[in-house]
Parts: structure tokens; C-alpha cells; sequence
């Protein structure tokens, strides 16, 4: 009897000592998360409590200040104007060059789109900065969007190039022997079936150009301006106000976060150029 | 008669069929050509005529005041980075950024993998909470750090002196400033790295593993000589996509310190940044630009390779 014991007595610290370390990671994980979304409910005076407080009654006041006071649906409305229209760019562009890549084995084509992913973004801002001041495109969102391109494409290429990969090819054949031309198999065979693919890459090339910062402070104009500049300038004016901070944050991060869960099972592959099925 | 009817018909069979399949390859060759095109174009416009353009910069004197006419002085640009101290300085910071954030991103991804190996309950919900921190938009989650880092009344000094120990400067000391943010973009990336190498585990053969269990092999001895080497591919490609943009890190550190106190956070990409866009010398930042990302390729390179090796290995 005694000497069956000990061994359960190691099972139960194992499992303890498991739980403990997974419980430990979430906390890591979320802290910041929860914390924001606690900090943008709360006044200013308990935000600045030390010890922090954790029972409060939540206000609204930090999104009425944010959101009326400030014009931050502008830019929402930026924010989204320009991932959208990226992201609708980069399909309509790179899905025919995935369905290409993918049915002719073109590899160079593909490795160069990749190469866009790899090299630093700093190097092409430099040189279409000096571009769009000639052009007197600085600050519009014609500048923004070609930009922001540059960020979906390569996503959207490389997870398209896997889906298409996966069809069948005697799917495509018949469509061929029955008089259909390759533009309709890939409108008509192609583009449905993978449309599970598309609709991921899409969410993921949104969230992308929805948190890019660096094309947007060199090229955003007041008019222009997206959240992530936004709320990078809003700190340097609204200093102490961390409620108003925290709010705009949570709004900024909620949406990407929300619609990371709509793609869930496909942000790995996404983030990875599909080198790993998530 | 009938012979020559029926071979006159088979004959024209025959060139009708040519007359497709050499139809369906020209279609196919225009095809081929005509599909990937826009994106050839957004490539050639976006991406290949940039770079060009970096690259003849780099060989330039060029500010706002002579736009029009950029001028022509060789390599004194790239001669003048080899004595620029500031821009030496910044490439050890990127190369200790880099390193710091890889070893502690693969090491927790892998230990947080092999907890995840396991069924537990919750496990699908925790797994998918994971997927936050890395799509949370990085320079708003970098203003919530500074608060939460704060030295003065931040909640991360209150639960360090709430367990007894001392609290830290984060983000305001010289000392303590990369290795935070080392630590915030380990917040942002780890899950990435834990999933990619969970995904590994996952597709991994079971008769190894049971067949050392059977020759009474201890857990250690099972991961240490057949899980680790058997994952060597799936880490190495977690380790060149987190290099790859742990050398290009930007939104964080210019989010929190701009790569301050003083330039202590001031990695390549942050020095380029503000001798571009702040300083305006353009045609030097250019020069600093090509050795950058002469960098960064070369390293994805060297890792494609190296990832290619352990894949052949293996």
C-alpha cells in the first residue's frame, strides 16, 4: 500500500507543476491584453491607483472621449479605406499569379514575390518617398494603398499558390476536354474551390495593413491618417490620459484580434507563407 | 473507296487534333504569361525599380534641397559608413536584438510546444488565445507597454515588488532597454514559434517514440535523441521567418523609445529611419539601406540553405 505512494504522489505534483506552467504562460500571454481592456473602462483616478484596482465600476467616458471628442472614426474610416482596398488589390492581382504559379510551375516568379517579403520595407519607403514628393503624392491614399499592397500580395500569392496546388488536376482537365478555356477553369473551378483560402488570405492581409506603421507615419497626411499614426501621436498630446489611450488601443487591436478568430485555423499557414499548415 | 474516305477523315482527325493541342499550347504559353502580369507589373514597379533606385541613391549626395539634381560622388557614402561609429553601433544592437529575442523565442516556443503536446481541457480555447498577441496592431500594443513598463507607477513594478523583488527601470535605462524589448516582442512572437513547432510535433510518427518507450528509454532521452533532431526542419524554419523580422524590427522600439535613452535602442533599422526621414540625408541613408538589407538577405539565404541541409539529413 505504501509503496504505491509515492509514484501517485508524483503524478499529482506533475500535473500540478503542469498546470501552474500553463497558467503562468496565459497570464503572460493575455496580462496585456486584459489589461488594456480594463484600463479603457476605468477613470483616470482609478487607473492611476496603486495598488491597481481590479473591482471598478466601469465608465464609457474614455471611448466618448476618444471617439466624439477626438476624430478617431476618421481614422477608422482611413484605416479601413486603405486595408480594404490593398487587400481587394492584392487578390484581384495575386490570385491569377498564384493560379499561374501554381499550374505552370512558375518557382522564379514565386521566389521573387517572396524576396518582397523578406527584404526590410524601409528600403522601398525610401525611394517612393522621394517619388510621391515629385509627384505630389504624399499624404493621399493612392500612396497608402499601393504601399499597403506590397505588404498583402506576397501573403495573399503564397497562400493562394498552396490552395491551388491542392486541387485536383483531372478537375481542371475535364473542364479543358469539355471545350472550357483556362480562364474558365480558373474562374469557374479554381477561384470556388479555394474560396475558403481566399477569404483567410484576405483576413490576414487586412490585418496586416490594418497594423502597419511604418508606410503610414512617412506617407499619411491629416486627411489620410490611420489609426496606428493616430494613436502614436495621440500619447504625445493626451500624455496622462490612460483611459483615452487604453480605449483607442482596445479599439485599434479589437478588430484585428476579432477577425484573427474568423481565420484562426489559417493564421499560422499566413504568417508563414504557408510553409506550415497551422 | 472507302479506305481512302475513311483515312482522308482520319487524317483531317488527326490535324484537327494537332491543330488543338498546338492551339491549347499557345493558349497555354499566353496564359501563362498573361495571368501572373499585373502582378509582374506591381513586382517590377513596387518592389524591383525601389531597390534599383536605393542602390543608384546610395552612390548619390541627395537631400530635399536637390531633389532635381542628385550628385554623383561614388562610394563616399559607403566609405563614410565604414567610420560611422553611430551606424557600427546600431548593427551590434540589431545583431544582439536579434540573437536575444531568437534563443528566448525558440526556447520558450519549444517548451510552451510540448506542453501543448499535451490534452488537457481548455486546450483548443488557450491555443486560440495564443493567436492575439501576434495580429494585436504592434505600435498600440507598444503604448500599452509603456504604461504597463512604466518605472514610476506601472503595474509590472508593482507585482515585482508584491513577490519581493526589485523593481526596474524597463524602457528608461540604457542598461535594461533592449533586453525589454527583447521581451516584448517575445510577448508578440513566441505563439508563432510554439504553434509552428506544435504543428511539427503534431505530424510526427508515433513508432520511434513507442519503440523507446519499449527499450526503456527516460522522457529526456526521447526528446533530447529523437524528438529534437526530428523537428531540426520545422525549427529551422521558425528560426530564419523570426530573423528575418527580428533584424527588420521597427514598430516596437520606435513605438516606446524611438530608439532611445540617449540612442541605446537604436538598431539599423531606427538609424536608417532617422538619417532618412529626420536628418534627410538621403543619399547616405540609401548606402546604410543596401548594407542593411544586403544583410537580411544574405542571412534568409544562409538559413534556406542551412533548412535545406537538415531537410536532406533528415
Amino acid at each position: 500500500m505504501r509503496s504505491q505512494n509515492p509514484r501517485r504522489e508524483r503524478a499529482v505534483w506533475k500535473r500540478s507543476l503542469f498546470y501552474l506552467a500553463l497558467t503562468l504562460l496565459t497570464l503572460f500571454f493575455l496580462f496585456p491584453i486584459i489589461w488594456m481592456a480594463m484600463a479603457s473602462f476605468k477613470t483616470q483616478v482609478d487607473n492611476l491607483a496603486t495598488p491597481p484596482v481590479v473591482l471598478f465600476e466601469p465608465t464609457l467616458e474614455n471611448y466618448r472621449e476618444t471617439f466624439i471628442r477626438n476624430p478617431f472614426p476618421r481614422y477608422t474610416w482611413n484605416s479601413f479605406v486603405v486595408a480594404a482596398a490593398s487587400t481587394a488589390i492584392g487578390v484581384v492581382v495575386g490570385a491569377p499569379a498564384a493560379f499561374s504559379i501554381a499550374r505552370y510551375r512558375q518557382r522564379g516568379l514565386a521566389v521573387v514575390i517572396l524576396a518582397a517579403r523578406i527584404m526590410p520595407a524601409i528600403s522601398y519607403l525610401l525611394p517612393w518617398y522621394i517619388l510621391f514628393l515629385r509627384l505630389k503624392m504624399v499624404g493621399t491614399y493612392e500612396s497608402l494603398i499601393a504601399t499597403h499592397l506590397t505588404v498583402g500580395l506576397p501573403i495573399i500569392t503564397w497562400m493562394l499558390i498552396g490552395a491551388f496546388e491542392e486541387l485536383p488536376a483531372e478537375l481542371e482537365d475535364s473542364t479543358l476536354v469539355d471545350g472550357g478555356s483556362i480562364l474558365t477553369v480558373f474562374l469557374r473551378v479554381a477561384l470556388p474551390l479555394s474560396a475558403p483560402t481566399i477569404a483567410a488570405a484576405s483576413i490576414i492581409a487586412f490585418i496586416f495593413s490594418w497594423n502597419n506603421f511604418l508606410f503610414s507615419i512617412i506617407l499619411a497626411g491629416a486627411a489620410t491618417r490611420p489609426l496606428p499614426v493616430a494613436v502614436f501621436n495621440f500619447v504625445s498630446y493626451l500624455n496622462i490620459n490612460v483611459g483615452g489611450l487604453a480605449a483607442a488601443a482596445t479599439v485599434i487591436t479589437g478588430i484585428p484580434m476579432l477577425l484573427a478568430l474568423l481565420a484562426q485555423r489559417y493564421i499560422v499557414s499566413g504568417l508563414t507563407m504557408g510553409a506550415v499548415k497551422g | 473507296m472507302a479506305q481512302s474516305v475513311f483515312g482522308r477523315q482520319l487524317n483531317s482527325f488527326i490535324s484537327a487534333r494537332r491543330l488543338k493541342t498546338s492551339s491549347l499550347r499557345r493558349g497555354r504559353l499566353i496564359a501563362s504569361w498573361l495571368f501572373p502580369l499585373p502582378a509582374i507589373l506591381v513586382v517590377a514597379v513596387m518592389l524591383a525599380y525601389p531597390v534599383g533606385y536605393t542602390v543608384w541613391l546610395s552612390l548619390h549626395d541627395l537631400s530635399p534641397f536637390n531633389l532635381e539634381n542628385p550628385e554623383w560622388i561614388g562610394t563616399e557614402n559607403y566609405a563614410a559608413l565604414l567610420k560611422d561609429t553611430r551606424f557600427h553601433a546600431a548593427l551590434e544592437r540589431t545583431a544582439y536584438f536579434t540573437l536575444g529575442a531568437l534563443a528566448l523565442q525558440v526556447a520558450l516556443g519549444l517548451g510552451m510546444a510540448l506542453l501543448f503536446n499535451h490534452n488537457f481541457v481548455g486546450r483548443g480555447v488557450v491555443r486560440t488565445l495564443f493567436l492575439l498577441p501576434m495580429v494585436a496592431t504592434p505600435v498600440a500594443m507598444s503604448l500599452i507597454w509603456m504604461l504597463i513598463l512604466n518605472p514610476v507607477d506601472g503595474v509590472a513594478n508593482w507585482i515585482l515588488e508584491t513577490l519581493g523583488l526589485p523593481p526596474q527601470l524597463w524602457l528608461n535605462s540604457a542598461d535594461s532597454v533592449l533586453p525589454t524589448l527583447i521581451l516584448m516582442d517575445t510577448w508578440q512572437w513566441s505563439p508563432l514559434v510554439m504553434l509552428m513547432i506544435l504543428a511539427g510535433m503534431t505530424a510526427l510518427p508515433h513508432e520511434p517514440f513507442e519503440a523507446a518507450a519499449i527499450d526503456g528509454a527516460s522522457w529526456w532521452q526521447s526528446f533530447r535523441f529523437l524528438m529534437l533532431p526530428m523537428l531540426r526542419p520545422t525549427i529551422m524554419v521558425a528560426l530564419m521567418f523570426r530573423s528575418i523580422d527580428c533584424l527588420k524590427t521597427f514598430d516596437i522600439i520606435y513605438g516606446t523609445t524611438q530608439g532611445g535613452p540617449g540612442f541605446a535602442s537604436e538598431t539599423l533599422n531606427l538609424y536608417i529611419y532617422k538619417t532618412g526621414f529626420d536628418y534627410f540625408r538621403l543619399g547616405y541613408a540609401a548606402a546604410a539601406l543596401v548594407v542593411f538589407f544586403t544583410l537580411v538577405l544574405s542571412v534568409s539565404l544562409l538559413l534556406i540553405i542551412l533548412r535545406r541541409r537538415t531537410e536532406a539529413a533528415a
